[in-house]
């Protein structure tokens, strides 16, 4: 069996893999990151606190209304994106016109509130939540066993990520929010609903957040600190893509996360510190991230 | 002549008071409870221990009302740092007496250091290091409920003689993980068996794909999971969706608690082999205390380190009584000399190391078949009795034991 840096090679596309299960979450939630910073200016930082709130709304769909995961994949992101919008209606469309940073305090602010709420309500072991029966087992794929839920997530969150960035980058809607992201007056004089698109566009990034929250329930344990855990890497994989870009962030995700992969292979200890590490050599050498353009 | 007069009776007054050593500091005994009231060992510890702290306090009172006794709790977010924070104020500033609880092995042997400096007293829980007892021992400190050598001894021998002779290890990378991995390595090996390799995660971790595949090829017939808390619980979930122990390798939990097995459900607890040294269901005192707790704590039962936070309490408060002083040290002198007796660990004793020493018990988790009602997880497997528990008091390398 041949060894590479004397680890055998199978175990080595074992760890692959495992890593691009981890970025595709990461991809998920830089996605919904870079859609609102790009298009809204306004850093969410309660894009976490959301990720764990389409968990524990999933938990509650299965709980008290008996629906199952297939259910929440559609209704959760709707549920959390309609709060986002609440969120955004009240509080965060009050501060367009100041400083970035206003908006990075408030969205921090709302993010501990429902961080305190929920942990106060729930504890911090976790609550169970099930694999779905039809994603359950897994294949032996020879060097290693892969199981169905964790392909499962790597197809879909590929699908999610490559649909936005197309309706986005290649649709007319798409067009409206680029344009009206660079002149809002001009493009409200062509009689667009700004206002409106704004709103709905963070409700979906919210709604992408969310999602990746029910994708991640039955693997991590539903508790009030998981989107805390995540959220700090998830911004340190924008930055590293560069903010505004929307490819650039899904690319980085993957990337970072089989970066972040291999490293759990050779130094197991770092492993929760080699994305910063590299945050910080992206920043010194190519401070708008690798595919920005600000 | 007035002055001097006024200086004659402050000097007096001085003097007489100088005589009031053997005598409580602010006329009230003050125990802090500090431990993670929100994060990966909350639950197992955190608020149910103040509950139980309270619990014995009014158990005491109940009999002897010739103290009084009052209960502060703080969150050391699992940070050395910040326990030691806490305990300084408490101790400088707040007039706390003694400090109980205690889980993560790190803060623990922090507050440790600062309890012998500043000569009051600590009772450990829910901390675990066995270094408490060895090479970090201290005339300030009572080590209570359970210990790494413990564990290993427990669970760790019970695998290796029933045919589990290769091991690898899963670390949590900090103080605790390091000493029940190194406890652990040296009963496998005492034992004849074999440690095919290791890995230490981040403390803590939620994603543990990526070392149990490392797990899985090493082809050891024991993963050994030397973490606790929500570690172990997401670590056993993960190995069930990667099909480890249906690839015939089996699961070491070397530090499960109740609360544990309650979050992981039946199903995918169900024959775990853990070592605990007391469980709700053991006896009518037990399930009678249970009962009490569960009322006060919204249904939870209590686990290993709420029952040692009581019975260490208790014990506690009867030193005091019987010395009429909070001076720690002296205070943990008169809990070694005094035998142990409460309703959660029967009878028992605190050696010269400051080991409280009872039985250990070896439990299986129950398959849901066999549960008859909820928190009915445990069926016992074997009873280890008090002297072969723990370390010998000769092999910890304590200073304080005369060799």
């Amino acid at each position: 069996m041949s060894e590479i840096f004397g680890v055998p090679t199978q175990a080595l596309f074992g760890q692959l893999l495992i890593g691009l299960i981890n970025g595709s979450f990461y991809a998920l939630l830089s996605l919904g990151l870079a859609v609102i910073f790009g298009l809204l200016n306004i850093i969410n930082f309660t894009h976490g606190a959301q990720y764990m709130m389409g968990a524990f709304a999933a938990y509650f769909l299965a709980q008290k209304l008996g629906l199952g995961y297939w259910w929440s994949l559609i209704l959760v992101p709707l549920i959390v994106g309609a709060s986002g919008i609440v969120i955004e209606r009240l509080m965060i469309s009050r501060l367009y016109k100041l400083d970035h940073l206003y908006g990075l305090l408030l969205t921090f602010g709302i993010a501990l509130i429902i961080q305190g709420a929920f942990r106060h309500q729930f504890g911090s072991s976790g609550l169970p939540y099930a694999i779905p029966k039809e994603l359950e087992g897994g294949q032996n794929l020879g060097f290693m066993f892969l199981p169905n839920y964790r392909a499962w997530v790597i197809v879909a969150s590929l699908a999610v990520c490559i649909g936005t960035w197309f309706v986005i980058e290649r649709t007319k809607l798409g067009a409206y929010l680029r344009a009206a992201t660079e002149n809002p007056t001009l493009v409200q004089a062509f009689g667009v609903n700004v206002p409106r698109m704004i709103t709905l566009t963070y409700g979906f990034g919210v709604a992408l957040a969310a999602l990746a929250g029910v994708m991640a329930a039955p693997i991590y344990q539903v508790n009030p600190l998981m989107g805390a855990d995540l959220i700090i890497v998830v911004f340190a994989v924008v930055v590293i893509g560069g903010m505004g870009s929307i490819l650039g962030s899904v690319l980085t995700g993957f990337a970072l996360g089989v970066v972040e992969g291999l490293t759990k292979v050779f130094f197991p200890e770092a492993s929760n510190t080699v994305i910063f590490v590299i945050m910080a050599i992206v920043l010194m050498i190519r401070p708008q991230g690798l595919f920005g353009q600000r | 002549m007035r002055m001097k007069l006024k200086a004659l009776a402050a000097a007096a007054a001085l003097a007489l008071s100088g005589g009031a050593h053997a005598q409580i500091s602010g006329n009230v005994v003050k125990i802090g409870v500090m431990n993670d009231q929100s994060g990966t060992y909350a639950d197992l510890a955190g608020p149910g221990s103040v509950e139980a702290a309270k619990m014995a306090v009014e158990d005491f009172r109940a009999k002897d009302k010739s103290l009084n006794v009052e209960v502060v709790f703080a969150d050391h977010q699992n940070k050395a740092d910040v326990g030691s924070q806490i305990a300084r104020k408490w101790y400088d500033a707040d007039g706390v007496d003694v400090i109980v609880d205690v889980p993560t092995s790190s803060v623990v042997l922090a507050v440790n250091q600062i309890t012998r400096e500043k000569g009051k007293a600590l009772i450990v829980s829910t901390g675990a290091t066995s270094d408490l007892t060895g090479k970090a021992c201290s005339p300030n400190s009572v080590h209570w409920t359970y210990d790494t050598w413990q564990l290993a001894n427990g669970t760790g021998s019970a695998i290796v003689k029933t045919g589990g002779d290769s091991w690898f290890f899963l670390t949590a990378d900090y103080a605790f993980g390091h000493a029940l991995e190194r406890d652990t390595e040296a009963v496998v090996i005492k034992n004849g068996g074999k440690v095919l390799g290791k890995v230490r995660h981040p403390f803590p971790s939620s994603d543990f794909s990526s070392f149990l595949l490392q797990a899985q090829s090493s082809k050891a017939k024991v993963i050994g999971l030397a973490n606790a808390g929500a570690d172990t619980t997401n670590a056993i979930k993960q190995a069930a969706e990667f099909g480890i122990v249906k690839g015939g390798q089996s699961l070491a939990g070397l530090l499960v608690f109740i609360t544990d097995v309650k979050s992981l459900g039946l199903d995918k607890a169900q024959g775990l082999v853990l070592s605990e040294t007391f469980y709700w269901d053991l006896n009518d005192q037990t399930r009678a205390f249970a009962k009490r707790f569960s009322e006060r704590m919204k249904g939870l039962h209590p686990s290993m380190g709420h029952a040692g936070v009581y019975a260490g309490v208790l014990h506690y408060l009867k030193a005091v009584a019987a010395l009429k002083s909070d001076d720690g040290t002296k205070v943990v002198a008169k809990m070694k000399e005094l035998p142990t007796d409460d309703p959660l660990f029967g009878k028992g004793s605190i050696r010269a190391d400051g080991r409280k020493i009872h039985p250990s018990y070896l439990f299986e988790v129950k398959k849901p078949s066999e549960s008859k009602g909820p928190w009915d997880f445990y069926k016992l497997r074997a009873t280890v009795p008090a002297e072969q528990a723990f370390r010998p008091m000769e092999q910890g390398d304590c200073p304080l034991v005369k060799k």
